[in-house]
């Protein structure tokens, strides 16, 4: 495979700087998810944030932890297209993002469970409506 | 008249229950007068939590469910998947089962063409082309079953390779009848290409420039009607690496150009099936699996409606922590949003479905 | 611009035998490979509980006690996985589909398959 794709270890304080030199460089967003019980010596509670850009056939994926329950800044303001990706990761894993901007409140998935795949946090203090 | 009232704004909502729509997405519309100046996607109806089911399926079991994520994306999910597996666990899938793989993608993605081709035609208007097209697509599903066994739920791809071979005499047959189709399908792409009311429903309709379609995201043929040569197949994955083909490209931008798009797309894929069926070596189809994968892979392929992402993270169990697809759908929303912007009201349907809208691919 | 490109298709039409079958006096030829559903050969089962461990939806049930086996037709997903697995070859994927149920069976032990 000729394939030219590398993941790139950050730290959650440098993600929109980056994000700024990625959207100047001509990338463009490729994908923005969610993982759990992240690798190495992230404590096992942390979430781990993977941004995915693009340009040509080359993919670098930015990979960032943040504690539970931080609030992290929304990349709206540089990628538009990025709310979809936002909405869904906030509600399938309760993160809070704030500055999106086409925010749908919790009401991107109708689902019944609040956030369906983080069960650390308990339905009852789920932010619905932030 | 008073300014105030020039400038009055109509909400319209849209779905998630219409016509032309075969599955549940709704659009909050501002019109002024006939014009749409603003468009609120919605979805999220059938959001059935099939990435979160990993973790409770084996995932040599996982593929069963993979496939079943989308009902005409089927096999390229399900390989999309075990190649994901493959690519943590240092598999190398023997050649044989690699031209299986390329064989079934391209005639799926045939099947999922011929059925948009169908569903445009519908969505205009023109009853007869829709017909004329899925009776097509019908000779395509004939070989898939003839072959997996499966008329759109193939399953027949595994871990570390594939479950079922096609037989020499399978393979000629499968060239006669796609020698037998080119004429047939000619006649009904001829008509999405020349007929004039064909072209009066598409052409100038729902324009997305390069720029646009290139910042917000857009994969597969929404991307490539825009001008952008960007088509993963060419990232040379399974046996594409031995096939040549050249990207399919139109510029305008237009409904017309993604119809036209597709519509070569088949044929492409025709010229790519008839070269892997002359090229494809004999041997074994599959090599034995053992252990469980830990580590992670994020890998990417074309299908039919465009770029799709898998990112599979495992931790060494049989159990998966985490599948994530990124359909094609999701990627190609905010670029419609953009396309209808300052389109008429009666040609949402059209430029709505023109991204070949897969909802349940993009609720998975 | 092309005018009337659907016309000859239309006129042939008028004189073309229909596309689609008269269903059901005329029936599909079903394919050799078609994912039909599973049969059970049970004179030939030793109720090892593989097919039961192998099957992604839960749908078979092998009682090793009672030297029964059951499947629940609505949750066959018809992947073949469980008759891939079989060590005696008493699974098979057959072409046919199922029949409607309309009398609810219990499921019979081998002694009363090869009494009867």
């Amino acid at each position: 495979m000729t394939e030219n794709k590398m993941m790139i270890d950050i730290g959650s304080d440098e993600v929109l700087s980056r994000v700024q030199s990625y959207q100047q460089g001509g990338y463009r967003l490729v994908q923005m998810c969610c993982v759990r019980e992240p690798a190495g010596n992230v404590p096992a509670d942390h979430l781990e944030l993977h941004y995915t850009f693009g340009r040509d056939y080359e993919m670098v994926d930015l990979k960032f932890s943040i504690p539970p329950g931080a609030a992290i800044e929304s990349i709206t303001q540089i990628y538009p297209c990025a709310f979809l990706y936002e909405n869904e990761i906030h509600d399938l894993y309760g993160v809070s993002i704030q500055g999106i901007n086409i925010d749908f409140q919790g009401n991107f998935y109708k689902m019944a469970a609040a956030h369906p795949f983080n069960p650390d946090i308990e339905p009852g203090q789920a932010q619905k409506e932030k | 008249m008073e300014k105030a009232e020039e400038k009055r704004h109509t909400i319209v909502p849209f779905g998630p229950q219409h016509p032309v729509l075969p599955e549940p997405l709704h659009f909050d519309f501002v019109l002024e007068d006939e014009k749409v100046v603003d468009v609120i996607p919605s979805i999220g109806y059938i959001h059935r939590g099939l990435e979160i089911l990993v973790q409770k399926r084996e995932f040599t079991e996982y593929v069963y469910v993979a496939e079943r994520i989308c009902g005409i994306c089927s096999f390229i999910h399900g390989m999309g998947y075990c190649e994901a597996i493959e690519e943590i666990m240092k598999i190398s899938v023997p050649e044989r089962a690699k031209y299986l793989r390329l064989i079934w993608s391209e005639l799926s993605r045939v099947h999922s063409h011929l059925l948009w081709l169908g569903l445009a035609a519908d969505a205009f208007g023109f009853e007869n082309l829709f017909m004329q097209a899925w009776r097509a697509r019908e000779l395509v599903l004939d070989i898939i079953e003839e072959t997996t066994g499966g008329r759109v739920i193939f399953g027949a791809c595994k871990i570390g390779g594939v479950r079922k071979d096609i037989t020499d005499e399978s393979l000629k047959t499968m060239v006669t009848v796609i020698d037998g189709m080119y004429k047939d399908v000619r006649t009904i792409c001829d008509v999405f290409l020349n007929d004039s009311s064909v072209k009066e429903r598409l052409c100038g309709i729902g324009i997305l420039s390069r720029e646009d379609a290139y910042s917000l995201g857009a994969v597969g043929p929404m991307l490539r009607a825009s001008g952008v040569s960007y088509d993963t197949r060419k990232l040379g994955y399974g046996a594409f690496g031995d096939i040549d083909f050249d990207i399919v490209t139109e510029t305008a931008g237009d409904c017309y150009a993604r119809c036209a798009v597709r519509v070569h797309e088949i044929f492409q894929s025709f010229h790519i099936i008839k070269q892997a069926i002359s090229k494809i070596p004999g041997g074994p189809i599959s090599v034995k699996v053992t252990g469980a994968p830990n580590g992670e892979a994020m890998v990417r392929y074309e299908q039919p409606r465009g770029e799709v992402i898998y990112y599979v993270k495992a931790n060494g169990t049989k159990f998966l922590t985490r599948f994530r697809a990124r359909t094609p759908t999701f990627a190609n929303i905010p670029a419609m949003i953009q396309a209808l912007k300052g389109c008429d009201f009666a040609d949402v349907a059209n430029i709505v479905l023109t991204i070949d809208p897969c909802i349940s691919c993009t609720e998975r | 611009m092309a005018y009337f490109t659907m016309a000859k298709d239309t006129l042939a039409n008028l004189f073309r035998k229909p596309a689609t079958r008269m269903y059901p006096s005329v029936v599909r030829e079903i394919f050799p490979a078609t994912r039909g559903h599973i049969a059970m050969d049970i004179t030939t089962c030793i109720f090892c509980g593989i097919c039961q461990k192998k099957c992604p939806t839960g749908a078979i049930k092998v009682d090793r006690a009672n030297k029964t086996w059951e499947i629940e037709r609505l949750a066959c997903i018809a992947c073949a996985s469980c008759s891939d697995a079989c060590p005696k070859q008493s699974l098979s994927m057959e072409n046919t589909y199922t029949g409607p149920v309309t009398i609810l069976e219990k499921p019979k032990t081998r002694e009363e398959v090869s009494g009867a």
